[in-house]
């Protein structure tokens, strides 16, 4: 046809994890697009996982917010964007700058985030400014600053490529870096790399690994500190790099010999045989080319500053660092919090790498031309929102983030959001958590598919973000929303963008301004890039400097490094230990985390149905004898409770948990689940350096729930299901499906569908004495929604559905059948009932006449219809009259049709 | 010369009883059949559909006038038997003629009720039973006329719509509080009440009759709550009586009606009892289908085969209202001990209640689609065990089959 039809690709990048893969996207014209990975970009050469590959899936404006909304009515821009500014101006005025913060998101675009903090500290002038990236690798970013004297990430994906030991830390990569671990399996393929994982439960990284070590929760630091010293004890120390490029060898080495003296005190400490760790040591000890990855299990601890030191530890004193092929490597989360970290979108830095000194104040001072500079750090998330809940911080603008459903407490956190005079939600999706705790301004902000700027993946690359579809309704980039508050503020000539080129010159130029060298985030390369180039920029790794224009994958191999002295700090490790011990009312130690295919909140994956049906519904993972002692069976429910909060989730009863273990995954919550939302399960004890929340190891106890009922729902879409009821949505071709357990009868869930499908028609099936309870809601000829409740093992499965549920007009068969819990296939003869008293259809009568009977008393005698009371005789001879008449007209083609109709049986 | 057998009564269990004993004994008897009403036996379960001028007069025709003379059937037409001589075994006719039996079958049928109030036997006060009745409505009715139809049970409902889609003005009053109470639940009664006044009948339930209204003729009928409703004609269709007088009078013991044996005789061993006018183990029977069922046994009996026993019937009614479809077998009330399924579509106004007891069957009551009525009744009726079917039993015979 023609050539020229075919749509263009856009190269963009993946919103998902940190990996930060290359995306093709091919839009259909009609609001979807083809979504295939991109061979050339450096971080996946093609490769997608099933959360990327899925993304095509994620496009619908289903669930998006597509106008700005005050006090829960549309408005314009111009109205909403007044009411923030004013509301901003007037609490600052009152209360000053540090009543009001902004919360961020690791999904915003560097340029987003870049704007939001000039307005907060350079021009509001408090550092109010903190992101769920806190949730997420603060104590990463506090350990780099702290060994390093900048947050630097050393090495470079290739490194895992050419090392031969990949350490992972605290990391299912398996399912949360997919990518990145199918290029760690490559090397061991390739090149005979080994793999080591060292968690506290069995996921599908450990089960991949060539040593796996379970240990005991918050016990990372003393395995390394061993290690530490096992490296000592065989002259494993690189002694010339220890004194040429490091200071505080000896007293951190002091230091972990208190806490690992012996294999045998590491491995009591940690719960694996001194067998296991002497391997692991030896193996680390013995290999060169090492990378020691670590992610959520080594950050979201109250000691993960001091696990992320004793890692860099043992790179450092071996000098594994800098070198091809070794270093340590935190694996980043989120799709751009390094983009945010290079910005400085952290309440405790100032921006681009530079803190809260008078020189660097001074600087980025000018650099802006600040009226008003922040002057101190400012509150970080956990800090932030123990404020809101105080009335210190009066007004609070979320963009992009969901910290009602993330943070810790997250009961509390609802309630302290209800506080705000002012809360302004930046977001594209309509309702969350955050927005249902009383947000009173919604402005719409663009997704994934609609924006443009820049992401750093975990490899310091950053990477353009490209629109390929239309914004939809009234949506707008974060950027310009930040910039017509800043306007509207009187700051409109410092925030006079012309677009994300333009930002990202500033920030470029931020980053290399009176640099020289001193700091590690320099961007002098990019500082002029035209906006021409800005659309055409190829992925490159900072820093990009004059001198090395084409960017740079490893740091550090000159050993010099960005502290005061030049030298690399060996930090001060406290003894491990949990932050709140078991206790016999919590007995057990809960770890949140993720599941493989869904994505924070789920409000990108959990529209789609192939993401769906990996993990149907929130579950906690329990060890059998735990399960057993409880009472807690699989597949049952069970509350988990801490001293936090409460929750009700599916019981997964696997020996891949340890014992005095739980799991439970963290992407339910409230829009997508009755009572799942584990956040606030989680406790508010924070790591002092980085101020991270210690979202793993929360004490907690484990009890068996019962509910009168349980089944599931089908819904075009999603609604909260009432009183005392679990449910959880997925997502599947034409809606989504929940399995629900409820202890409310079931006219209340009918009234709720009822109230969701006002204009539909109901259908009933009651069978009381077997509990037995189904409904269905038509609209139109199409199932709207379906709710089936029985005793457990009475309900069938939704498959059952499946054909019906697809179907867009309902024929009589699958209408009369939508409610027997069977599928029912083949040929179902619903056609009109003609005799009563014999139930004989039309379909069987036209057939007997059709084979020759031809007077009522013929059909009576092959189906007795007409026998009894008569009344469908007169009927019969009328279709006995119609046959004959169609048969004059046409009985040549009736013949052949006979002859030649039928074909051959197989 | 064969044994002469009398049949009293040219309906349809007669004619039924004449067509099964035909076959089963060709040549035994020699068949007289005798009818009050002017014409052969027709087919009055139609009656409804011939007044919603659906059919034509000639569908009701069961028989046609070769097969009775090809049987050798004598049918006596218009008349009317005054007096059995058991003794003798011999009957009188109104006109005086004597006719001698061997045998005598009763299938006298019913006459409908008139409630006892006044007025009621005013011109215009019209009852619904047989072909004469239908003449007089269509004699009455006129597009734009009014009529009240009294009764909201099968020949009520039926007669409604027969007048209303003849363009005639209808109102139904009903004494209870809902519609065809003696086979439907509340709710099947309330989608009934529904469909019948989308047909354009106006029902008022609760209404008692307090008297017909008129002097030559009726005018109206006013109720006891005081209302008045104006009419042209009123209909009464409040349900039907055993007609035994000729029983009674020849004296054969008579309950509600002819008390007959599971062998079909009355007290005399040389008569029977068929259809309608019969009391079979207390019951009596207003409908075609336990007549049938009668007839056949009765012929089996009069064939010679002296095992044959009619057991009761398990009843079920439809109503015949064209696109109402409306099922009842057997239980249909809540109670404690009943275990009880419901399937309702309420866009296509269907509705299904099954009643069962002891893993049977003991009741169903089918709205709006009752294309597996027959199935249900065969459930009923056998007493299986449908423990097994039970999760598919509301879906009908289709998936039973298929499961």
């Amino acid at each position: 046809m023609n050539a020229l039809a075919s749509p263009p690709i856009v190269r963009t990048t993946c919103p998902y994890c940190g990996v930060g893969c290359g995306v093709e996207a091919r839009p259909d014209g009609h609001g979807g697009a083809t979504i295939a990975g991109d061979p050339t970009h450096p971080a996946n050469f093609g490769g997608l996982c099933s959360k990327g590959s899925a993304l095509g899936e994620t496009l619908g404006l289903e669930t998006r917010l597509l106008y700005p909304f005050a006090f829960g009515a549309r408005t314009t821009w111009d109205a909403a964007l007044d009411h923030v500014a004013s509301g901003l101006a007037r609490i600052i005025e009152q209360h000053g700058p540090d009543a009001v913060a902004f919360y961020l998101s690791g999904q915003l675009l560097t340029e987003d985030y870049y704007v939001a903090n000039k307005l907060m500290k350079g021009f509001i002038g408090s550092a109010n400014v903190d992101t769920n990236s806190r949730l997420c690798m603060a104590s990463s970013v506090a350990g780099h600053r702290l060994a390093f004297g900048s947050d630097t990430v050393p090495c470079c994906y290739e490194d895992l490529d050419e090392a031969d030991l990949l350490v992972l830390v605290g990391s299912n990569a398996a399912w949360c870096h997919p990518v990145l671990y199918r290029r760690m399996l490559r090397a061991r393929q390739e090149r005979g790399a080994r793999i080591v994982t060292i968690d506290v439960r069995g996921t599908a990284t450990t089960e991949g690994a060539d040593l796996a070590l379970t240990i005991r929760p918050g016990m990372d630091a003393v395995l390394f500190c061993g290690l530490l010293v096992h490296i000592a004890e065989a002259g494993a120390v690189d002694r010339d790099y220890v004194a040429a490029h490091t200071e505080g060898f000896d007293a951190a080495l002091e230091q972990a010999r208190r806490i690992a003296p012996s294999l045998c005190t590491v491995a009591e400490k940690c719960g694996v045989s001194a067998a296991e760790v002497g391997a692991f040591f030896e193996l680390w000890r013995e290999t060169t080319r090492v990378v020691t990855c670590y992610s959520q299990g080594v950050n979201q601890s109250w000691q993960g500053t001091d696990k992320v030191a004793s890692i860099i530890a043992c790179h450092l004193a071996t000098g594994r660092i800098g070198p091809v092929g070794a270093g340590p490597f935190s694996l980043t989360g989120q799709p751009n919090a390094m983009g945010g970290r290079e910005v400085g979108g952290l309440a405790n830095q100032l921006a681009a790498h530079m803190g809260f000194s008078e020189e660097e104040r001074d600087r980025v001072a000018r650099f802006w031309g600040s009226p008003r500079i922040a002057e101190r750090e400012g509150l970080t998330a956990v800090a932030l929102f123990d404020a809101i809940a105080r009335g210190d911080v009066k007004a609070l603008w979320v963009m992009g983030t969901n910290p009602a459903v993330s943070l810790p407490r997250a009961d509390d956190v609802r309630r302290a959001l209800s506080r705000l005079e002012l809360l302004v939600v930046s977001d594209n999706v309509a309702t969350t958590d955050t927005i249902s705790s009383g947000a009173h301004v919604l402005l719409p902000a663009a997704a994934w598919s609609e924006k443009d700027g820049t992401v750093t993946n975990s490899e310091r690359r950053i990477s353009r973000q490209r629109a390929f579809m239309p914004r939809p309704g009234e949506v707008m980039p974060d950027w310009w929303a930040l910039s017509e508050v800043a306007r509207r503020m009187g700051f409109g000539a410092c925030f006079d963008y012309s677009g994300p080129a333009a930002i990202f010159r500033e920030h470029a130029a931020l980053s290399a301004f009176e640099n020289d060298g001193t700091r590690d985030f320099d961007l002098s390369g990019l500082a002029d890039t035209s906006d021409a180039d800005y659309d055409a920029l190829e992925p490159i790794q900072w820093p990009v400097r004059g001198d090395t224009p084409q960017g740079q994958k490893r740091l550090f191999g000159d050993g010099h490094f960005f502290t005061s002295s030049g030298r690399a700090r060996f930090g001060r490790i406290a003894e491990p230990a949990l932050a709140v011990a078991p206790s016999p009312r919590f007995p057990l130690v809960l770890n949140t985390g993720r599941t493989r295919d869904q994505w924070h909140t789920m409000t990108r994956t959990g529209l789609s149905p192939r993401l769906g049906s990996h993990t149907v519904e929130p579950f906690v993972a329990v060890n059998p004898e735990d399960a057993a002692r409880s009472g807690a069976t699989n597949g049952g429910y069970a509350r988990v409770t801490t001293a936090q909060g409460s929750v009700v989730l599916r019981v997964v009863v696997t020996a891949a948990e340890p014992k005095g273990r739980l799991f439970a995954p963290i992407h339910w919550n409230d829009e997508t689940a009755g009572s799942a939302r584990v956040g606030a399960l989680v406790h508010a004890v924070v790591d002092p350096m980085s101020k991270q929340p210690d979202s793993k190891t929360v004490p907690a106890s484990l009890e068996p729930m019962s509910y009168r009922a349980q089944g599931f729902v089908l819904a075009r879409r999603r609604s909260k299901l009432p009183g005392d009821t679990i449910w959880a949505w997925r997502a599947i071709e034409g809606g989504y499906v929940a399995q629900v357990a409820t202890n409310e009868a079931f006219t209340r869930l009918l009234d709720a569908m009822s109230a969701a499908s006002p204009s539909a028609e109901a259908v009933t099936y009651l069978d009381r004495s077997h509990e037995t309870y189904r409904a269905a809601m038509i609209s139109q000829g199409r199932v709207d929604a379906v709710l089936y409740l029985g005793r457990h093992a009475n309900v069938p499965s939704w498959e059952t559905l499946a054909s019906a549920w697809g179907s867009t007009q309902l024929d009589r068969a699958a209408r009369r059948f939508l409610l027997a819990g069977r599928a029912v296939g083949g040929d179902v003869d619903v056609s009109p009932t003609i005799c009563a008293c014999f139930g004989v259809t039309s379909r069987a009568i036209r057939s007997v006449i059709a084979e020759g009977a031809c007077t009522p008393d013929m059909i009576g005698d092959r189906l007795k219809a007409g026998t009894n009371c008569g009344t469908c005789v007169p009927e019969l001879n009328r279709m006995i009259a119609a046959h004959a008449a169609a048969g004059e007209q046409m009985p040549r083609a009736r013949r052949l049709e006979a002859g030649t109709a039928r074909p051959a049986s197989q | 010369m064969n044994e002469p057998l009398v049949v009293v009564g040219n309906g349809m269990a007669a004619t039924r009883l004449v067509d099964e004993l035909t076959r089963a004994a060709p040549s035994r008897y020699d068949v007289t059949v005798i009818g009050n009403e002017p014409r052969v036996a027709y087919n009055r379960v139609l009656l409804s559909s011939l007044l919603a001028q659906e059919i034509d007069p000639e569908a009701l025709e069961l028989k046609p006038p070769a097969w009775w003379s090809e049987r050798r059937i004598e049918t006596r037409c218009g008349r009317a038997v005054v007096s059995i001589d058991r003794c003798d075994r011999v009957l009188t006719l109104a006109d005086g003629i004597r006719l001698p039996y061997s045998k005598l079958v009763l299938a006298t049928g019913s006459l409908p009720i008139r409630l006892p109030k006044p007025g009621m036997s005013l011109p215009g006060v019209l009852t619904f039973r047989d072909m004469a009745d239908v003449e007089a409505m269509q004699d009455a009715m006129r597009p734009g006329a009014r009529a009240i139809v009294i009764g909201g049970g099968l020949l009520g409902i039926e007669a409604a719509y027969g007048l209303a889609k003849s363009g005639v003005g209808v109102t139904l009053v009903h004494l209870v509080d809902r519609l065809m109470e003696r086979q439907l639940d509340a709710r099947a009664a309330a989608l009934l009440k529904s469909a019948i006044e989308r047909k354009g009948i106006e029902v008022l339930l609760e209404a008692d009759t307090a008297r017909i209204v008129g002097d030559e003729k009726a005018t109206g009928l006013e109720l006891t709550d005081g209302r008045v409703l104006q009419a042209d004609f009123v209909v009464c269709a409040v349900g039907i009586r055993p007609q035994a007088r000729l029983a009674r009078d020849a004296g054969l013991e008579v309950g509600r009606g002819i008390v007959v044996d599971d062998g079909l005789a009355t007290s005399d061993p040389n008569i029977y009892g068929i259809g309608e006018c019969a009391e079979h183990r207390g019951i009596v029977y207003g409908l075609v289908q336990p007549a049938y069922e009668q007839a056949k046994v009765l012929a089996q009996r009069l064939a010679g085969d002296h095992t044959a026993r009619y057991m009761g019937s398990a009843v079920a009614t439809n109503l015949k209202v064209s696109g109402v479809d409306v099922f009842s077998a057997g239980e249909f009330l809540e109670s404690p001990t009943a275990d009880i399924l419901t399937l309702e579509d309420e866009g296509e106004r269907i509705y299904r209640k099954l009643v069962m007891r002891d893993s049977k069957l003991t009741g169903a009551v089918l709205f709006g689609d009752t294309a597996d009525a027959s199935w249900y009744l065969d459930l009923i009726r056998s007493g299986a065990d449908i423990s097994r079917l039970r999760d598919v039993l509301a879906f009908g015979p289709a998936l039973a089959q298929a499961a």
